[in-house]
């Protein structure tokens, strides 16, 4: 809260905008979100002697372009926005407005799965170049803290990582997936150097294009 | 001889290999390296240089390896895929053996979390066991990973790796082992060892697979000292690395905890030399080289063998 009110000093009037897909699944950046946070930013401001208007918009997915541009006329009023979708969204907006700054309300951390009411667990770094096939389903890339890719390393106990005991050892979770499924040989099979550099983040951003459903 | 390295042909000779461990400084005294040096002298055949142990900075690995040779001791340089990536981890092969280095010890590394550098990236392009299959390729192959680029020169490399029999998954300890010999580990250093019982049925794994004749196993041996460093062992640094109760009360109770500590490694490392597999200890810790000589004088193991 402190950091979006560093940066939005200059301004007296903003829009605050959520999204009604993943984050509101995550609630992080849905409609309630929203109106909690809009609330807690007039408040701070009130109480710093400089009154804040907040405009509220929750569009049901911000990071496409139909539900962006629905709000241009509320991008007029207002001399900044703060998005509180996930980076993806943000960059939305950005690129279809050119003139307002846009900051982020969040930091995007992962892309997780539901483990419990309140509890999110990462299970995928979009890597490009999937080996679940080979790990019993469970991905080492993204759950091990080395990212290795043919076995644990030295330091779990009691099936958890050293780092910290909280997080299971992907590779106990792996043996025993393995093992319950009777499959322990594909544990013999050497994983090779894996293709960071062709499919994967490290050429830089990607880009999917599928011919047929272009417009 | 795959590197002629004088590790490697003590192995081979079938003597019963001695290999210390030694921290570069946190900085550039080379009269630290001196120091420690002479004190190894003679009571090892070669000595690993960590690398950035502990994700502590340090001097470079291969930097302390070299002047070690200049010393007049045999380095096996360490290497993790810590902090290189697959460009950086084969350049440095490259210069290591030019530099002379002949012995290469593979490894992932310790999370940088555990170090003085809590923020630094990660890099993790290959894997402890993809590591050891680049040395190997470029040794034998002669060639850059992915078999095309050709080396100049020859990477004469002795390929060593590590293995905890204590950590968990158990079950998976051996079969790794394995993986690490079928990429090209020619020598394998354990984690300290205290539960000789777990210990030994993890040999057991390893002599069912047939493990122990394809590569030399070097038992790693390391000093415990006191109650609160057992203490500290056990709750802190090393979770993963069991130490029976008995032990710990035979050291705690004892009028001279040192001492024990001492006798506990010399009775370790005869049980060892008798054991079906074993072709060596790796004497570990700390600022405990001291110690090392006492130990490998206690159990025998001087004067060290000279091979051709």
């Amino acid at each position: 809260m402190e950091e979006i009110l560093r940066y939005l000093d200059p301004y007296n009037k903003i829009l605050l905008s959520g999204c009604g897909a993943c984050v509101t699944v995550c609630h992080a950046g849905g409609e309630k979100e929203v109106e909690l946070m809009a609330s807690g930013l007039r408040m701070a401001r009130q109480k710093m002697g400089k009154r804040i208007e907040v405009l509220e918009i929750t569009p049901p997915r911000q990071c496409e372009p139909e539900f962006a541009l629905e709000v241009a006329d509320t991008f007029q009023k207002v001399e900044a926005v703060v998005s509180i979708a996930c980076g993806v969204g943000v960059q939305t907006l950005v690129r279809h407005y050119p003139k307002t700054p846009v900051f982020p309300g969040v930091n995007t951390s992962f892309l997780g799965e539901t483990i419990t009411h309140g509890v999110w667990e990462e299970r995928c770094q979009a890597c490009g170049n999937c080996l679940l096939e080979k790990t019993g389903g469970i991905c080492p890339v993204t759950r091990c803290a080395k990212q290795l890719l043919n076995g644990p390393c030295g330091g779990p106990s009691n099936g958890k990582c050293e780092i910290n005991q909280e997080t299971d050892c992907v590779w106990q979770l792996i043996y025993d997936r393995l093992s319950g499924l009777g499959q322990l040989d594909k544990l013999e099979e050497i994983i090779p150097a894996k293709r960071w550099g062709v499919e994967s983040r490290d050429r830089g951003p990607r880009r999917m294009v599928r011919e047929d459903l272009k417009a | 001889m795959k590197a002629g390295s004088h590790l490697e042909r003590v192995l081979e000779k079938g003597a019963f290999a001695v290999t210390g461990e030694f921290n570069p400084p946190k900085g550039n005294d080379v009269s630290v390296i001196k120091r420690k040096a002479d004190l190894l002298k003679g009571c090892v055949d070669a000595v690993n240089v960590t690398d950035n142990q502990t994700a502590i900075v340090r001097m470079s690995s291969m930097a302390a390896s070299s002047l070690l040779i200049q010393m007049g001791l045999e380095p096996v340089m360490q290497i993790t895929t810590r902090d290189r990536n697959r460009i950086a981890i084969q350049s440095d092969l490259m210069g290591a053996t030019a530099l002379g280095i002949r012995n290469m010890l593979c490894l992932t590394g310790d999370h940088p979390s555990f170090g003085n550098q809590v923020d630094s990236k990660n890099v993790h392009d290959l894997d402890s066991i993809q590591l050891i299959d680049c040395v190997r390729t470029m040794r034998d192959q002669g060639t850059l990973l992915g078999g095309v680029d050709k080396i100049e020169g020859e990477i004469k490399l002795f390929v060593g790796a590590v293995e905890n029999p204590f950590a968990d998954p158990f079950e998976f300890r051996a079969i790794r082992l394995g993986k690490k010999v079928s990429a090209g580990a020619d020598f394998i250093q354990t984690q300290c060892i205290y539960d000789m019982n777990r210990f030994k049925e993890w040999m057991k794994r390893v002599q069912d697979r047939g493990l122990h004749e394809k590569c030399h196993i070097l038992a790693g041996i390391s000093p415990l000292n006191s109650d609160r460093i057992i203490l500290q062992w056990k709750k802190k640094i090393l979770p993963q690395v069991s130490i029976p109760e008995g032990l710990i009360n035979r050291i705690t109770k004892s009028k001279d905890p040192d001492e024990e500590g001492i006798s506990v490694c010399i009775e370790q490392v005869k049980e060892l030399k008798e054991m079906k597999g074993i072709h060596g200890i790796h004497l570990m810790g700390t600022d405990l080289e001291e110690k090392f000589a006492r130990i490998v004088d206690g159990a025998g193991l001087l004067p060290r063998p000279k091979v051709e």
